[in-house]
């Protein structure tokens, strides 16, 4: 068993767990964050993206203990009172179908927006259609989703 | 106020009535992670965790059988085999008793459930698993349908179609051509996996939350896997994280060991499995072999074709029959053949029992039309989109099916005519020449593909649903129907129908988890139906209370029923409006009934297998896209550069949604005719069974422009639900203007004279192969 203690959607997390919890169990099933999906268990589909320290990890392959110490961010932690601009871009714009790979998709959205802005380095639509090579939709065909990030990332911009 | 003034100010449009672009229903809770799917609902204590033991061979007996070490793990609470079904180890959807719960002395494929375990948590019960030690006298195992012998077993009873003669058709056609084409199958990659889990309850019941397409089956399965009525058995489901007929019958296997599990510990249960083992251990798309021959004249006028539809339909036969029914179905697409003779090999194989995937064998149907028009063309050299032309039903005339059903709302030369227009094809088809001649490696290709799917459940007794409709004392509604929602927008389409006959906001009216408790004997949300039959239920439901509310406020108020009209969140009676919720207050009051069941089964269908002949669908649903890629022809990779797609859905009643189903349609069938590529190794095993081996695909396959539109002058010819058309499954087919353009582009290597009879899926060494053999060909 290992003691883990992490800042999770700005509150305080603490609990003794076996040493190889991963993450999204740790968020899931400690924390009932369920936002935060499992879709494939191997890292590959992105429905388990949340934020460590600012960045996009994929919750599934990540141990609780390799984020002790950490501020984690999950999709219920993203909306302040109201809906993220990116989480109202991705409604507004019908970009989503099942919805069971939208958190992971907006988690990684807000984390590219995130990159460009610090590196002062506009997000095309090609460089969205990039960086999104980590989340696989089923259903959408991505065409939504990838309006739904430019919307979000102009009204992240403006806001 | 006199009573003569009206009472309210009244809008002039409800919120999310029919043909507005509401949103899906769950947005605001998919969005901030607040939707509740199987896997998020808070476990009761005691709940337990299951897993299932997969056979590591294809074919053969169980010798030894030794779980002793898997019931001394850590956390094991029990071990379940054959022996521990209380009633029938069967599951077989369609009563022909051939696939087993659990293995019950044999196996007949790798990855065949043979035992489950059950758990504290997960983990013990998935590290249990690995420890059983099971002997096994290995048989021989047919994998692939190109090994399949002449006599080999069928799973299920073939079809064959008939129209004319067609072999003295072909006999006498001025040319001939013989030929044979692989269609690949297709994982589901639904993103949220299987799941059940299962609640005891007092007597024999128990309670399954399944991720099911269809509960009714799962009921049905439950209860006869335990040996209780199908009233001690109640299926809920609120939402799926996507289907695609991968939930219609497949959903069984984990509802039943959740359920038989629960009832024997007296404890809730679970079972999720991981992703491998649902890659593993559930059936996909059917991969077809596909031999034909067609007779055609000079001009490229088809006479005669003849088509055998093989599929590997796997050990047993869930919905094969019909999966291969349907491909018969679809033998023609959109074109009149004068003669046509079409059979159907359902083949037993020793891999997973195949299963319903979009477009439900309909899409492998069609790929063998395409191939064929794409042989005439090559033998002719003319451009395949004129031979398409020529060769589309007639409205009038040359307008009867292979299974003599006439086609009576035929859209395709107009749809083809717009979309040949607004893509520009005939002058990017001079361009690309022109690009062609001067590049010597990357060549592009250009193709239009039409589509005609036809609509109805082939089992016409399917074609019925229910709802049921209350609104209470407040005004407000709740709905419940038998369709499932598996991310298609059916809730929200059903729930706007339900708003347009009240005439009160969207927000008004609840949707409901679907549970066979509220509405029984429902059909799968399949076929492409869901809207079409709940919609119309629903429709009947609500058409029921008004019928009520009108008689009452009629009588009540002293008017002629014609004089109480229901408007924007009021109701005019006479000359006086009041809002809804009052008059419901004062209905209520009266003692008039709130509450209904709907219901609506299809009209005009009729099929008679035996004999192939009938009206198997209601309607047909039409579209045309337009493809152009470029290949890299020393490499065989290859861009979409360009799509262009016009499809009908009728008058949508959602466009917003209708739109979203055909992007995502689209970039799913583009997968399963491009990347996604399914490899059994020799001893039947599936060596892609993640997305790291499978590739679907990614937001930067999608085409580099992609331009959608609807008609919008489409209405459906056949009185449906505010004259919509369903949309789940056309679009699907429209990806076939990718495969031709790959073949387009192959052989402008060989000068368009030779048909690059290009297999699916088209993967870049598919197509790399197919450029050696033109360059081959083209040199002789």
């Amino acid at each position: 068993m290992t003691e883990v203690s992490m800042t999770v959607n700005g509150k305080a997390a603490r609990a003794s767990v076996p040493d190889n919890t991963l993450l999204v169990d740790f968020l899931r099933e400690h924390l009932r964050l369920t936002g935060t999906h499992v879709g494939c268990d191997t890292s590959q589909c992105g429905a388990c993206v949340v934020h460590v320290n600012g960045r996009a990890v994929k919750s599934c392959t990540t141990l609780a203990a390799s984020a002790e110490g950490a501020e984690v961010t999950t999709i219920e932690g993203l909306a302040n009172g109201e809906l993220h601009p990116m989480q109202a871009a991705f409604k507004e714009n019908h970009g989503l179908q099942c919805g069971f790979c939208t958190p992971g998709m907006i988690m990684s959205a807000t984390d590219m927006v995130a990159r460009y802005q610090a590196a002062g380095k506009e997000l095309t639509e090609e460089a969205i259609r990039h960086e999104l090579e980590g989340n696989i939709c089923r259903c959408t065909g991505y065409h939504n989703i990838v309006r739904a990030i430019q919307d979000g990332a102009a009204k992240m911009a403006a806001g | 106020m006199t009573r003569h003034e009206p009472r309210t100010q009244g809008k002039a449009k409800i919120d999310g009535g029919v043909a507005s672009d509401e949103k899906h229903d769950s947005a605001r809770k998919h969005v901030s992670g607040e939707a509740i799917y199987i896997d998020d609902m808070a476990e009761p204590a005691g709940t337990l965790h299951a897993c299932l033991g997969l056979s590591e061979v294809a074919h053969g007996a169980i010798t030894g059988f030794d779980l002793s070490d898997v019931r001394a793990a850590p956390g094991v609470v029990a071990v379940l085999t054959a022996n521990d079904v209380p009633g029938d180890n069967d599951m077989s959807p369609t009563g022909l008793h051939d696939e087993p719960i659990l293995a019950d002395g044999r196996v007949q494929f790798f990855g065949q459930p043979v035992f489950a375990v059950i758990a504290e948590t997960r983990e013990a019960a998935r590290r249990a698993c690995r420890l059983a030690k099971i002997d096994y006298a290995e048989e021989p195992a047919l994998i692939d349908v190109a090994d399949a012998a002449d006599d080999a077993k069928l799973v299920t009873a073939p079809l064959k179609l008939e129209r004319g003669d067609s072999a003295a058709a072909i006999a006498a056609a001025p040319h001939t051509v013989r030929g044979q084409m692989r269609v690949g199958g297709q994982d589901h990659f639904y993103l949220e996996g299987q799941i059940a889990f299962a609640l005891p309850g007092e007597d024999g019941d128990v309670t399954v939350f399944s991720s099911t397409q269809h509960p009714s089956e799962v009921q049905h399965m439950v209860a006869h896997a335990l040996g209780v009525p199908s009233h001690a058995v109640t299926i809920e489901v609120r939402r799926m994280g996507g289907g695609f007929g991968g939930k219609e019958t497949q959903a069984n296997l984990f509802a039943t060991i959740a359920a038989i599990a629960a009832k024997k510990l007296n404890r809730p249960v679970k079972l999720r499995p991981d992703r491998d083992d649902d890659m593993t251990a559930t059936g996909k798309r059917h991969d077809f072999l596909i031999d034909y021959t067609v007779g055609f004249d000079d001009e490229g006028g088809i006479l005669g074709v003849d088509f055998t539809y093989a599929a590997r339909c796997g050990y047993a036969a869930d919905l094969s029959g019909p999966v291969t029914d349907r491909a018969l179905f679809h033998c023609d697409n959109t074109y009149f053949y004068p003669a046509a003779r079409a059979v159907s090999r359902p083949l037993y194989t020793n891999t997973v029992s195949n299963t319903a995937f979009r477009g439900f064998g309909g899409p492998q149907g069609m790929v063998g039309a395409e191939r064929i028009i794409d042989e005439v063309a090559f033998a002719l050299g003319r451009d395949p989109l004129e031979i398409r032309k020529k060769n589309l039903y007639g409205t009038d005339d040359r307008n009867v099916t292979p299974y003599h059903q006439t086609v009576e709302d035929n859209v395709a030369e107009r749809v083809i005519a717009e979309l040949e227009a607004s893509a520009d094809y005939a002058a990017r088809r001079r361009e690309i020449a022109a690009f062609n001649a001067k590049s010597p490696v990357i060549k592009r290709g250009l193709a239009l593909t039409p589509v005609k799917f036809g609509i109805s459940f082939t089992a016409t007794h399917f074609n019925q649903a229910g709802a049921l409709v209350h609104v209470y004392t407040d005004g407000s509604v709740h709905l419940n129907h038998g369709g499932t929602e598996m991310g298609q927008g059916l809730h929200t389409k059903v729930a706007q129908i339900v708003a347009e006959e009240f005439q009160i906001d969207i927000d008004q009216v609840k949707i409901t988890a679907t549970t066979t408790g509220k509405v029984p004997n429902t059909s799968a949300t399949a076929a492409s139906s869901g809207t079409d039959l709940n919609g119309m239920a629903a429709q009947d439901a609500a058409r029921q209370i008004k019928n009520r509310l009108i008689a009452f406020a009629a009588e009540a108020h002293d008017v002629p029923k014609d004089q109480v009209v229901f408007l924007p969140g009021r109701v005019r009676i006479g000359n006086r409006e009041i809002p809804f919720a009052e008059l419901i207050g004062e209905a209520y009051m009266a003692r008039i009934q709130l509450s209904a069941a709907g219901f609506y089964k299809t009209p005009k269908i009729h099929w008679d297998r035996d004999k192939g002949q009938g009206r198997p669908f209601y309607y047909f649903a039409y579209g045309a896209a337009c493809a152009e890629v470029s290949v890299d022809t020393l490499t065989g990779e290859y861009m979409v550069e360009r799509v262009d797609i016009l499809h009908e859905t009728g008058r949508s009643l959602n466009r917003a949604i209708d739109i979203g189903q055909i992007e995502g349609g689209f970039i799913q069938g583009m997968g399963w005719l491009t990347t996604e590529e399914l490899v059994w190794d020799g001893k039947g095993r599936l060596r892609t069974h993640a997305p790291s081996t499978y590739k679907i695909p990614l937001a930067s396959d999608r085409p580099k422009a992609f331009n959608v539109a609807l008609a919008d002058w489409a209405e459906n010819a056949e009185p449906t639900v505010h004259r919509s058309k369903a949309v789940g499954e056309p679009p699907f087919m429209l990806a076939m203007c990718v495969l031709h353009a790959l073949s387009d582009a192959v052989a402008s290597v060989a000068g368009h004279t030779v048909c690059p009879r290009l297999d699916a899926p088209a993967t870049p060494e598919r197509v790399l192969m197919a450029v050696e053999r033109m360059k081959a060909e083209g040199a002789r």
